[in-house]
């Protein structure tokens, strides 16, 4: 069955990993696989995010558009998660992503998950978990900065 | 209208009422002799001679209505009496029959005139009147309240006069016989006939409030339909519910009043009745104890008493049912007299030339006052040429939309006037405004009817021609309207061809349609015709030009999807193929479905399908497929409550059924399907026709199962009975199938499921082949037949904006108003359509209120209101000035 595939493919997502099996099966019926030609977009900076990708076959670029024109900043591969931000909070993309082999995806769209999410709290709970420990990585990284920031202005070479 | 309900009738029915009473009079020597001959028979031809009397014996006189006509035997004179009280009942039955079906005539006949005047009248209204009026009220009123008008009217003159005759017959032949019994038969009439009507007044009262309250139920009713949504919303059913009750509580409790003041009323009636037996009894039988009076006569005077009284009855019931109607014909009428209604001449009349507008049009100290005396605009005085396009700007409020609306002559203006070269425009007839003046408002209304339809609608005036004799008999029609005209009702035919074709500039049928199309261009509403053309459906029969047009654009596209940039985006049907961007059932039946027979959801019922099925030895493979479909969506979805969206969207067991699916699942283990009978069996069984392979990733359908689905596919084709072929067009790569929409022609097999933009990528291609095949204009043309839906509700509010734009367009008025009018389109489309206005209106006139002041830029004059004046008007660079009203506009917009 295709469909597990798809709920093996969604349990290597770390926001997903802690989630119970049957929640990720049903999360996996209701996505959407879809397959981009090379050059395709799958969604583009600035527009309004409706769905997070999850890359199940082949690369595809993430570009931001600079005064300097169009600049590659990474580059996703199978198992990677893009777009996630969208799905959790109502923000313009803040980057463009271009197939740059042919790409398989898996789409989860944003109203289904959040009535997933809304409907699931043990889903929520461990939304929670993931980001708040995303949240604390992102902080330590901060204060790092901060600290290393200071050291430069107090010694500046 | 009549404010009394008796003058109403008199007006209209006068000569039928004569004639009704006539009829009746000349029933009632028959009447009497039928009820004269058992007592003959009985007195003459049964009696035995008495030999102490002479002159008694037979043969007795054979007599009618008093005279006698010939002398008979025993007999005969028994057997000629039985005749003719046979022949009599006939005659009396036949009379009876006509009257009450010609009674029934004349009362319907009046009902239709009512509910025609009644409906005229709501089109005449006051626009602002609607604000204070419902549907809900007025629909009603013209249905149901006027209904038992229509039995009255028949008995309206007759029943009085027939029934007053026969009481004073019968009191004449009391006085006759014994003037002071006479005078006690009827001495409690005058104490009825004074204490009935003042009990009568009180029920009325209540009737009037009981009428008035069953209205406010339908406007509560259509107030909880339109706000169904807020109801869900919001969880306020109780509120509803309970407001409802306390409504239904009025009703009961003023009909509880009636019932007990009515049958009071009926009581008292009886009870006097029967009170002048009494005297009888009590004073008669004294009197003949005493020796006073004979029995015999006692007797005499009683059995006529019996006589006097039904009549008597009849009239008190003719006077309560006549005071219910008069009070429900009251209580309507009042409801269709609003202040202010438009005269029907000025609505109806038909000028022999509709007079052009030109020159300028002067609007003098115009002003409107709602009806709490607030002033919406003071004193307007504007005056702009009729061929200038004038921007109207303001904040909302500030009575701009107001101020079209007067100077459209839509709504009155409570003083001031409006003139075109000094000839004022108030008393000119719809005719001449509704022609050549436009306005398009806020909340744009289509009808139900196709857009071509509803675009044309403005040119409906009158019946430009008879309708043709292939679907209307002429002789047939001319009876029908005749009919109308004797009620009063319109004397137009509506199967007649309504549109006129030169108001829009064109010659015929096909010119109009151009000129809808052409409107519809300046509106902005191309691409939309042209998506309601792409899923419309054409008629091969009548148009096979186009068909076959389509069929070669079916060819080009089969070459074009083969072009390395297309590939996979569509998947083609193919007799030999199995199709995997297509349910089970697509594939089974292999075309497409007319009606209901091959309904998806009850395909598993099917004698053919299940035949074809076990056939094929395909049966016991989709149970297992069903069980194991079951099985996966319990799994996934069990959990989720019943109303959650995600069933709808995702599920192939609706939430109801779901609980039974699990009981099936339970108790049936899989080994055991085969056993498997009766409603499991549908079940199961009919799950898997709606899975598609390509989207439902379930891997349910492998190759094995796919050879033998298309096994099936021929046998459901070859064996298919006679009766079962017209609900099935087969998918025939050659044919035209009138069953599916052009797109779906041209496209002949699936658009991809998961390939990203297949649906853009494969539309755009679509349209190129349109394009390149001159197909366009069938597709259009399409587009234009598709239905509006009921109040346009099968458009958007954007789309019903752009009808009512192009309706206005097609008629070609003098001048021009919107307001606000484009408030529903996105912003680019807003600027096509002010652009393209602005350029088919040159040399006309164009008076257009803006959301924006900005816009205001390019008109030739710019009318800036504030609280219901104008404070500026004058050219854009005029009124643009520093500190000045126009600037703050503008700049509380930025």
């Amino acid at each position: 069955m295709i469909l597990q595939e798809d709920v093996d493919l969604l349990r290597n997502i770390p926001l997903f990993r802690n989630i119970d099996s049957s929640k990720l099966k049903l999360l996996a019926f209701t996505a959407e696989r879809l397959t981009y030609r090379p050059g395709d977009a799958l969604f583009s900076q600035g527009d309004q995010g409706d769905a997070a990708y999850i890359i199940v076959q082949g690369e595809a670029d993430v570009v931001i558009e600079t005064p300097s024109g169009p600049l590659i900043v990474a580059t996703v591969k199978k198992n990677d998660f893009v777009g996630e931000i969208a799905i959790l909070c109502d923000v313009p993309r803040t980057a463009t992503v271009k197939a740059k082999s042919e790409v398989v995806t898996l789409r989860i769209a944003k109203d289904v998950f959040f009535q997933l999410v809304t409907q699931f709290p043990q889903i929520s709970v461990e939304l929670m978990r993931e980001l708040a420990g995303r949240l604390e990585r992102t902080n330590q990284k901060l204060q790092q900065a901060v600290g290393e920031i200071k050291r430069l202005s107090v010694n500046p070479t | 209208m009549e404010k009394n309900l008796f003058k109403f009738i008199f007006k209209y029915t006068r000569a039928q009422q004569i004639y009704i009473i006539c009829v009746t009079a000349l029933a009632l020597p028959f009447y009497y002799s039928s009820l004269d001959i058992p007592k003959k028979i009985v007195n003459a031809a049964l009696k035995i001679d008495d030999p102490m009397t002479t002159g008694d014996e037979f043969p007795r006189y054979f007599s009618v209505l008093g005279f006698d006509i010939i002398a008979l035997d025993q007999l005969p004179l028994l057997f000629s009496l039985c005749a003719l009280f046979l022949a009599l009942e006939l005659v009396k039955g036949g009379f009876k029959m006509y009257i009450n079906i010609y009674k029934g005539r004349l009362g319907e006949r009046m009902l239709r005139r009512v509910r025609y005047m009644l409906y005229a009248r709501i089109m005449r209204f006051p626009l602002p009147h609607f604000r204070k009026v419902s549907t809900g009220e007025l629909v009603p009123m013209i249905t149901s309240e006027v209904e038992p008008l229509g039995g009255f009217i028949g008995d309206a003159f007759a029943l009085p006069a027939l029934q007053g005759g026969l009481l004073l017959t019968a009191i004449f032949y009391i006085f006759s016989q014994d003037p002071f019994m006479g005078a006690a038969a009827i001495a409690l009439y005058p104490m009825q006939a004074y204490v009935i009507p003042k009990l009568q007044r009180k029920v009325n009262q209540l009737a009037k409030l009981r009428v008035k309250e069953v209205r406010g139920l339908a406007e509560r009713m259509t107030e909880t339909v339109q706000g169904v949504q807020e109801i869900h919303t919001h969880n306020t059913a109780h509120f509803h519910l309970s407001e409802f009750s306390e409504r239904l509580g009025e009703v009961f409790n003023i009909r509880f009043q009636i019932y007990n003041k009515k049958f009071f009323i009926k009581f008292l009636n009886d009870f006097i009745a029967q009170l002048t037996p009494f005297f009888f009894f009590t004073v008669g039988g004294y009197l003949v104890i005493k020796g006073d009076l004979s029995l015999g006569s006692l007797v005499a005077v009683l059995a006529t008493y019996k006589d006097l009284s039904p009549p008597w009855k009849e009239l008190l019931n003719f006077y309560q049912q006549f005071q219910d109607v008069r009070i429900k014909y009251e209580q309507v009428i009042g409801q269709f007299e609003p202040p202010g209604m438009m005269a029907e001449e000025k609505q109806l009349a038909e000028p022999e030339t509709i007079p052009s507008l030109k020159g300028e049009l002067q609007a003098n100290n115009l002003s409107l006052q709602d009806d709490d005396q607030v002033s919406i605009v003071s004193g307007v005085t504007a005056r702009f040429k009729l061929d200038e396009h004038v921007a109207v700007v303001g904040s909302a409020g500030s009575g701009k939309e107001e101020l079209l609306l007067l100077l459209a002559r839509l709504v009155e203006p409570t003083g001031g006037r409006v003139s075109v070269e000094g000839a004022d425009l108030g008393p000119l007839p719809e005719a001449v405004i509704g022609r050549r003046v436009g306005f398009v408002g806020q909340n744009a209304y289509c009808f139900s009817a196709s857009l071509r339809n509803n675009i044309l609608y403005g040119l409906k005036h009158r019946p430009v021609a008879d309708p043709p004799p292939e679907i209307a008999d002429p002789g047939e029609r001319k009876r029908w309207l005749a009919e109308a005209v004797l009620t009063g009702n319109s004397r137009y035919d509506i199967l007649a061809d309504w549109v006129d074709y030169r108001a829009a500039g064109a010659e015929d049928s096909s010119g109009a349609l151009v000129a809808a199309l052409k409107a519809a261009q300046i509106a902005d509403l191309t691409d939309d015709i042209y998506h309601f053309g792409l899923r419309g459906a054409l008629d091969p029969q009548r148009q096979p030009d186009a068909a076959a047009k389509i069929l070669e654009a079916r060819m080009a596209l089969s070459q074009r999807i083969q072009e390395p940039a297309y590939t996979n985006l569509v998947e083609r049907f193919d007799r030999e193929r199995y199709c995997n961007n297509a349910t089970l059932a697509e594939n089974l039946i292999f075309g497409s479905t007319v009606g209901k027979t091959f309904d998806v959801d009850r395909l598993a019922e099917h004698p053919h399908v299940l035949h074809v099925l076990d056939k094929v030895g395909l049966t016991d493979d989709i149970l297992v497929k069903g069980h194991q479909l079951a099985a996966t969506m319990i799994e996934l979805f069990a959990d989720l409550p019943s109303d959650h969206e995600l069933f709808q969207r995702f599920s192939f067991i609706s939430a109801d059924d779901l609980p039974d699916y699990q009981a099936l699942i339970g108790r049936v283990e899989r080994d055991k399907l085969k056993q498997i009978k009766g409603p499991d069996r549908i079940r199961l069984l009919s799950l898997p026709f709606k899975l598609v392979p390509a989207r439902h990733r379930l891997g349910l359908i492998d190759e094995a199962f796919q050879v033998r689905v298309l096994e099936a596919r021929r046998v459901f084709h070859d064996e298919l009975p006679e009766n079962l072929r017209s609900a099935i067009e087969f998918f025939d790569a050659t044919r035209y199938s009138a069953a599916a929409t052009v797109q779906d022609n041209i496209l002949f097999g699936k658009v991809a499921y998961g390939v990203a933009h297949a649906q853009e990528k494969v539309g755009a291609l679509i349209s190129e082949v349109i394009a390149s095949h001159g197909l366009k204009d069938v597709v259009m043309a399409v587009g234009l037949e598709a239905e509006a839906g009921i109040g346009g509700s099968r458009l958007s509010v954007a789309q019903r904006q752009k009808i009512a734009i192009a309706r206005n367009i097609v008629k070609q008025p003098d001048v021009l108003f919107i307001s606000e009018a484009t408030s529903a389109l996105d912003s680019a489309s807003q600027g096509r359509v002010m652009q393209n206005l602005r350029q088919a209106f040159k040399g006309r006139g164009l008076v257009w209120s803006l959301q924006r002041a900005s816009f205001a830029k390019s008109f030739d004059r710019v009318l800036v209101m504030r609280n219901g004046a104008i404070v500026q008007q004058g050219r854009f660079d005029e009124v643009d000035a520093e500190d000045s009203a126009f600037r703050e506009l503008s700049r509380a917009e930025s």
